[in-house]
Parts: C-alpha cells; structure tokens; sequence
C-alpha cells in the first residue's frame, strides 16, 4: 500500500541559551531532538513511537502535523511535502491531520463549553454553521457520549478525565480526518477508565480507516493498540518492527533493555535483571557513533566510529546496531 | 506490627460539604516489609498517608481511628518528633522537596544537623555515605537540584529521607514521574536498601505492577476504605474483590496473551454522598440486593510474620467461581443490575 | 448504549460565537461584590463620576468668572460661607466651583490615559509573547527603552515641547506606562501559547489572530483591566503635579491647578485650609480608588496571591 506519511532524514535541532562562554566562541549550542530519520506510514496503519522522555518521540509528532519545521530533511503527506503547504493547502492539511492530547485536561479551552470546544473545527475549516449541531452529533456517538444535552453546555471542568478525553477524540474527529497523532492519550488517566479510551480509540480507527501514530513511553500499553512499533533512542530510531517481535525478541540493546524495563503486574511473573547501567546522556552532547554505545553492554570499536544505520533483518523489521542480531 | 491503621476516617470541610477521602481504612504493616496502598485517584491512599505522617491540609481533619507506631498511639499533637527519625517520608516529585536554591548536600546536611544530633563535620561524611548508598558519586552534593536528571533528584530524596536512620518509610509515588527504564533502577535501589537496613515501607501509588514488581503485602483502597488486601502474590494472583479482579483485567501487561483491555465501567462515587452499602456497587458485575444496604467490612487475618489474605466483598466466598467470570470481557460490559447510574 | 433522539440535536440551541469574552467580563463585572476594597475603589469611581456628570446642577457659577461682593469689591480670599462653601481664590473664583469642576478633568485624564495604557500594553504584549522572535525582541526593547525614562522630567518636557495641553500629559502617561502592562501580558502569553488547547486550535486550522483573540486574549484581560485601573491614578496625580510645578495649562480646571495657585498665593500663611486641603483629598481618593480596584482584581484573576 502506498504510504500516507513518509518522513525522510529529518533533523530537527533546538537552539538553547548560551552560556557566557560560548557566547564568545561563538559556539551555537543545540539540542538535537532528532537526528535523522526516516520511515513511512502506509494508509490505514496504526504506528507506535516508544521511548524515554527526551527521545524526541513527541516533537516526531509535531513535526508530521506541521506543528514544527525540520532543521533538514523533509516529511511528506499524501504525497505533497509539508515544508510548502500554504494558504488553501495548509488549510485543507489542518482537516485531514489531527492530534489527540496527553492532558484532556488542558486539552480544551478553559472558557469554551463543550459545545464551542468541539465546534471549533469546524468553524476554522469553514463549514456552514448549519451542518455543525449534526456533524457535532455524529463526532459524539463515534466516541460514545450519546447524550449530547448532558454534555454541551457544560464546561471542561465539570467533566471527567475520561469524559474529556472523549471529547478531545470527538474534537479530533468532527472533520473526519484520515490522520491521527495520539501523544500519551491515556498517561494521565486513571487505570480503570484507560482501559475503554484504548478500546475506543481502537474502534474509531477501524471503522473510519484512519491511519494513526501513537506516542508513548509505555510499550505495554502500545502492545493493545498498533501492529508496527518504532523504538527511539536519543533522537534516532534503533529498531522498527512488528510489536510483538519486539516485545517477544527485541533485537536492539536498548529495545531489550526497556522490554526488560516495563513492569508487569502479574507478581509470579519472573522479571530479568536490567541490561544497562546509567542515565541517558546529555541530548546536546550525544556520544559518537551508535548513541547508545556508552551503555550498551555489547560495545565495540566501531561502534564508537560510526553511526548504525537502520538496516531490514526481516520483511518490516529493521534495526540499526552493528551487532549480527538476526 | 511496626504501623497499624484502624478504621481511619479522615474528613476534609470543602464548598460541596464534607468529604469523606478516607472513611473507615484499617491496614497493618508488618516489621521489615514492603506494603502497597493500591488506588486510582481520589481513593484516599495519600490522604491516608498524609494522616499517618500528622500533616494533612488545612480542611482536612482524623474524624476517627488509631493509628499506631510501635505499639504507641500516634496523631497530629505527638508525630512531629518521629518524623525524619523514625518516619521518613519520599515525594512524587522530588523536585518540590528539594529547595532550588540550596546544593543537595547542603539540604541534606541541614536534615542531620537540625533534626539529628550530628556535628558539621559527621554530617558531611554522612551525606556522602548516604549519597553512596543510594548510587549517586559523593562529588554531585555539591551540585543543585536543577543539575539532577528526575531520576538523580528521587535517589537525592530517598537519602535524604533514610538521613536519619528512620524505620518506616513512606514514599508516595516515588516512581510515578519517572521513565521506565529509570523507574526499574529506583526499584532495585529501594528493594536493596530495604533488605540492607532492614526498612519497613509503605508504597503509595496507582500502578499495580509496580507493587507486584516491588511490594510483599498490598492494600487495595476504593473510594476511602481498604477493600483487599494481604500478600502481593495471593492479592494480585488470586483477587477476591471484584474491584482488584477488574482493575488487574483493566491493567496492560506486557507479557500477557491476552490483547484486550477491559474497563471498569462507571467512575467512583462522590465522597460528599457515597452511597450506602459496598462503594463498588454500582460499577459490580456481581452485586446482590443486600450489596447496596451491607457496609463492606474488611476483617484482619495473621498469617506467619504477616497479614493473611482478606477481602470486604460479601461474596468472597464464592470468590474464586467470580474469578473466572471476571476474566471475561462479556461480564463487565453489563453493568450490575443495581446500578444507580 | 442508546443514541440521543435527533430531535435533541435539532433542538439544541445555537452556542455560538464570541462569547469567550463576555463570561469574562461578566465575572470582572461582579467582582467589586466580592471584595471590599473593590467595592470601596469602585464606589469611589461611581461619585466621582456622578460629580463630573453634573457638575453644572452642582456648582453653577464658572470657575474661573472673577466675583465680586455685594459691596462691589473683588471677593478675593474669603472663608467659606453660605454663598461660598470653600471660600473664594485670591483672584475671587469660586474654591468649590473650581473643586466640583476639576473632577471633569481628573477623571478624563485618568480614564483617556487608562484606555490608551491598556490597549496598547496589551496589543503589544499578545503580538510580542505570541510571535516571539524579531517582533518581540524589538517591541521590548521599545519597551526597554520607555521604561528607562525618568517619569516627570519626560512628562514635562513632552508637555513642554508639545504644548501645556491636558490631553499632551495624557500623551506622555501613556508613553510612559504602556511598557510595565506589555511585560507582564506578554509574559503571560508566553505561558499561554503552551498550553494544549492553544496547540489544539493550531491544529485544527484557526488563525493566529483567532488564536489571539478568541483563545489567549480572554485570559489576560483581567490584567489589562489592572494596569489601566492602575494608569487612572498614576496620569491623575502626573496631571496634579505637572500643574502643581506650575508646567500645565493655566486656563484649565483642574485639582493640581487648584493647588498650585493655592501654593503661590500662599494659602497656607494665610490659614485658608479649605482651599488647598479638599482637592488633594480628591486625588488621593481618587488614586486610592484605583489601586483598590486593581488590588481587588488581582485577587480575583491571580488566586495564588491571596494571603500574602
């Protein structure tokens, strides 16, 4: 299937204050948030992005919805490259991309009652006030909030974390987008209720063929909602595969480690040691070569010289380590 | 029994009326182990360990129960004395226990010379022995919270809280903030620590695995009272409550075969007015008439060194034929037939 | 689950548009009820005006008409009396004319300056903290530059340069104070542009002046309406002391005129308290005001200053 989002070699550095110091060398410090990469999201798939805080996984989002411009590099929807989507095009981009929050909290605008917050869509896409009560309507039964008298007036505040973020969703799905973004949807709520806005987001991608992105720290939550996961490390993607395989086999050290990592509620479940020691580095200042090579228990010359690139070790399954891990 | 909890009521005075965040929790936790208070949000886990330390907010105020350290009574009037020298206390974030404008060593060598009896000079070979203790290179006291990474700053407040060679340790949600791979790390510091100094801890937090990779014993609370608990392995293993049999159904887990998750349906009561009977009931698949007018009530059983396993449901008889229901999706899709809402 | 009849869709009111402002302007309305010195500050506003709305009921003789007493001679430095409940200038005016008068001019500095101070500090500020980069390094360092301005000393040679107008000490209140209101909402929108929802209607397509207006903007407006509150007072007692030192417009009506001539003909020696004394309780009561009324708002708006 042709691919709906392609991104390619994508750089993306972030200037930092300078120090006094570097003021005078005239050193341009930055944080390299993603240091190329590259792969495409075929129509319909459901992808997941995996990693720690600072992986760059969440500014990978932004800038597939044209949130942020690349440093280098260039990322393309349907064809046409973001980096030139103006007027009329950027506009009808806005309509088929949307994003869905970690915080639904702060997702919708203290001020606004139900009603405006998901209304707003439609207002910036231009379509007649008319056809906003039914459109409106139909984004509410999608995400099953049926009742839609018991909600519209009412504001952000007076609902649940749950309830709003089934509003966030019916926002992010008045327009009847074809691409989703989801960043953490479900961190920030409680256990009991997270469980039905997984199954939710499930179905609504099923029945309006979306194609969708996950963002998530947490590979046993990604494990429930996407066939295809990305791992990144440091602002590079370290392996690209099926989900199962890489929580079943991963290939990558670092993917093993955070496999290793997750915790398991089951209590007679046996958990293995933790592979790797210390902190990730500092993301202005990342090590050279392999960026995990500091911590990788299988560390070797090359690896400190050159940077592993991500090669196919099997049909969708790609891992970037110089390592013979087939 | 180094920490027992009886039938604990705690009350906060807001605009709505009383709220009743904890309402009847009876827990023990037993020398030299780890117990969880397992809970979602607004189950009273913190307020009921906010209560034990004596330092709740202002609205809130002990409407009833014991709490009892080492065999004494405590309450606000007489806790302060124990705290750091005997309780000890970790935060979420540690970022807000840690003065921004202080060196970390500085902060921690104030804690031994403040509210411990060391000199200036034993105070800093204690820092750094406590810094080594919890994984962290004895030249970082010098440095400020903001140079810690999130991981650092918890390690930082974990020896800042065994200073003072405390034996109960309360850590709410030490872990929470924290990436995976991080978090694991922070475990394994606080399970060896733990072992080697003979600790007693209560671990507050919403995620049961955590508790399951951590804890022995766990304490599951529901809106305001303890509806399971015993040892981690029965507990999580063998749920007796319909709330823990869902809330492991609902929970992801990366090494089960099931690929579905399946909600608790509903959301808990509101504490102004909870409702009558056992709290659960309205989101129960397995509620009877009498559910909605008995009162759960949670026994207490000894088992060796620790506690047994008991639940507050009044099926816990048939605990174990509810179990293989609960494990299909189909049961908590209909909600109990009395259901209020 | 059963879908909602569609009958209640169709009747679902229209929610519409533009009211993310009105709520609040609707809660800074009720506002004064809440706090005390709010309400105080405002029930200062609220005389004040109603003595300058009717000034002329008030006082009928002109403050400036020269009068004379029955006896034909000028009736210059009289006590108060029934006919002149102030007593009268040493030119013969009339003190309580020229008092009930002066609130005109007090309160038109004050409010013209207000408003001048509020829409340009909080224009400046969104489209500074919105935009960022170029734009708001240059309109802060704008601001950098009004701010280092010594306040009188500019006032008075603006006004100097300009002419001894009323509405050129305006000008140079304005000038003035426009850069502390812009720093702060600006800093404000900093914060604001983060937050998600701002994010969501991004991504949903608006405008950046929608995002402005519709989404951040509602927010600071309480503290727009702090800094011009503040403003009032600050251009009332700049007008009084520009008139005091004697840069301001002879032919005008105003309280710091009062005082100036009041200081030149020496009032004090002569014991005449009734002339200088009321129109310096009316700046100060009407500057208190002005204070009281931010401070109330400050209240409201920013919670986490309550108690301190």
């Amino acid at each position: 299937m042709a691919a709906l989002v392609s991104v390619r070699d994508v750089v993306k550095h972030f200037p930092v204050s300078r120090s006094l110091g570097e003021v005078v060398r005239r050193a341009r410090p930055v944080v390299r948030a993603l240091d190329g990469v590259s792969f495409e999201v075929g129509a319909g798939d459901a992808v997941a992005i995996v990693g720690e805080s600072g992986c760059g996984k969440t500014t990978l989002g932004r800038l597939m919805l044209k949130l942020v411009e690349p440093t280098t590099g260039s990322i393309s929807f349907d064809g046409a490259a973001l980096g030139g989507l103006k007027g009329p095009a950027l506009r009808e981009f806005r309509r088929q991309a949307q994003l869905v929050f970690q915080n639904p909290f702060d997702a919708l605008n203290p001020r606004f009652t139900i009603y405006r917050a998901v209304a707003e869509p439609l207002v910036n896409a231009g379509i007649a006030e008319a056809e906003h009560a039914d459109r409106i309507a139909a984004a509410f039964r999608r995400v099953h909030l049926p009742d839609l008298d018991r909600y519209l007036d009412k504001y952000p505040h007076q609902l649940s974390g749950g309830q709003l973020q089934r509003v966030v969703l019916a926002r992010a799905l008045v327009l009847a987008p074809r691409f989703l973004v989801a960043d953490e949807p479900v961190s920030m709520l409680d256990v009991s209720v997270r469980a039905g806005i997984l199954a939710l987001m499930r179905e609504v991608r099923d029945a309006m063929g979306l194609t969708a992105i996950y963002i998530s720290h947490d590979l046993a939550l990604v494990r429930y909602l996407c066939d295809r996961t990305l791992v990144m490390y440091l602002g590079t993607i370290v392996e690209d595969g099926p989900t199962e395989e890489i929580v079943r086999r991963p290939r990558h050290p670092y993917s093993r480690a955070l496999v290793a990592a997750v915790p398991v509620p089951d209590p007679d479940q046996s958990r293995q040691p933790l592979p790797i020691k210390g902190n990730v580095p500092d993301a202005r200042e990342p090590p050279s070569g392999c960026r995990f090579r500091d911590r990788c228990p299988h560390a070797f010359a090359r690896c400190a010289d050159e940077p592993p690139p991500l090669r196919a070790i099997a049909d969708g399954h790609r891992v970037a380590c110089h390592l013979e891990i087939a | 029994m180094i920490l027992e909890v009886d039938g604990l009521q705690i009350h906060y005075g807001t605009a709505g009326g009383t709220v009743r965040a904890v309402d009847g929790a009876s827990f023990a936790v037993p020398e030299g182990r780890i117990v969880g208070l397992v809970g979602e949000s607004g189950c009273g886990k913190t307020t009921a360990v906010r209560a034990i330390m004596g330092v709740l907010a202002e609205n809130g105020r002990r409407a009833g129960g014991r709490v009892v350290f080492k065999g004494k009574p405590i309450d606000e009037t007489n806790t302060r004395p124990l705290l750091w020298r005997d309780i000890a206390y970790v935060p979420q974030s540690a970022m807000s226990s840690l003065d921004p404008v202080y060196t970390v060593g500085a902060q921690i060598v104030e804690v031994l010379t403040k509210r411990g009896r060391h000199g200036k000079t034993a105070a800093r070979a204690r820092a750094a022995e406590l810094f080594d203790l919890v994984g962290l290179s004895e030249n970082r006291l010098r440095d400020y919270p903001h140079q810690f990474s999130g991981g650092m700053r918890q390690r930082a407040a974990i020896a800042m809280a065994l200073a003072l060679e405390p034996s109960l340790l309360l850590a709410d949600e030490p872990v929470t903030a924290l990436d995976v791979i991080v978090q694991r790390q922070i475990l394994d510091t606080l399970r060896a620590l733990q072992q080697r100094l003979k600790l007693s801890m209560v671990l507050v937090t919403h995620d049961i695995s955590v508790v399951a990779y951590l804890c022995d014993e766990v304490v599951v609370m529901y809106a305001g009272q303890v509806i399971e608990s015993g040892p981690v392995r029965e507990v999580l293993g063998r749920p007796r409550h319909p709330y823990t049999m869902g809330l492991r159904n609902a929970f992801p887990d990366l090494m089960s075969d099931a690929l579905e998750l399946v909600p608790i349906a509903g959301s808990p009561p509101d504490l102004a007015d909870p409702p009558p009977g056992c709290r659960f009931t309205p989101r129960c698949p397995f509620a009877l008439a009498a559910c909605s007018t008995r009162p759960a009530a949670i026994g207490s059983d000894r088992a060796g060194a620790g506690n047994a396993h008991v639940s507050a449901c009044l099926r816990d008889g048939e605990a174990d034929h509810l179990r293989t229901f609960a494990l299909d999706p189909v049961t908590w899709q209909r909600s109990s037939a009395y259901a209020t809402s | 689950m059963v879908d909602a009849p569609e009958t209640g869709v169709i009747a679902a009111p229209r929610r519409g548009r533009g009211q993310s402002i009105l709520p609040v302007l609707r809660r800074m309305a009720a506002m004064p009820l809440k706090d005390p010195f709010a309400f105080a500050g405002l029930t200062i506003y609220v005389l004040f005006a109603l003595v300058a709305l009717l000034a002329d009921q008030l006082a009928p003789v002109d403050p400036l008409e020269i009068l004379f007493t029955k006896a034909g001679k000028v009736a210059a430095n009289l006590g108060p009396s029934g006919e002149f409940p102030l007593g009268t200038t040493n030119l013969g005016r009339d003190i309580y004319a020229q008092l009930v008068h002066g609130t005109r001019s007090a309160l038109a500095v004050g409010l013209s300056a207000a408003i001048i101070v509020a829409t340009v500090g909080t224009v400046v500020g969104l489209v500074a903290g919105y935009f960022g980069g170029t734009t708001d390094a240059v309109l802060m360092r704008i601001a950098d530059m009004a701010l280092s301005l010594p306040f009188l000393p500019f006032v008075i040679v603006l006004t100097g340069f300009l002419g001894a107008d009323t509405s050129n000490i305006v000008l140079a209140v304005a000038l003035l104070l426009w850069p502390n209101s812009a720093r702060v909402i600006r800093s404000q929108v900093l914060s604001l542009r983060e937050r998600a929802y701002v994010e969501a209607a991004r991504v949903t397509g608006a405008s950046h002046a929608r995002i402005l207006f519709v989404h951040i903007a509602p927010n600071i407006l309480p503290l727009s309406f702090v800094y011009a509150a503040i403003a009032i007072g600050w251009a009332i007692i700049t007008e009084a002391s520009v008139n005091f030192l004697g840069f301001g417009d002879p032919t005008s009506v105003s309280w710091g005129m009062m005082l100036q001539d009041a200081f030149t003909s020496q009032a004090l020696s002569r014991g005449q308290y009734a002339w200088f004394v009321p129109p310096g309780i009316c700046i100060i009561l009407v500057v208190v005001a002005g204070f009281f009324i931010s401070r109330g708002y400050e209240e409201v708006f920013m919670p986490r200053l309550r108690g301190r």
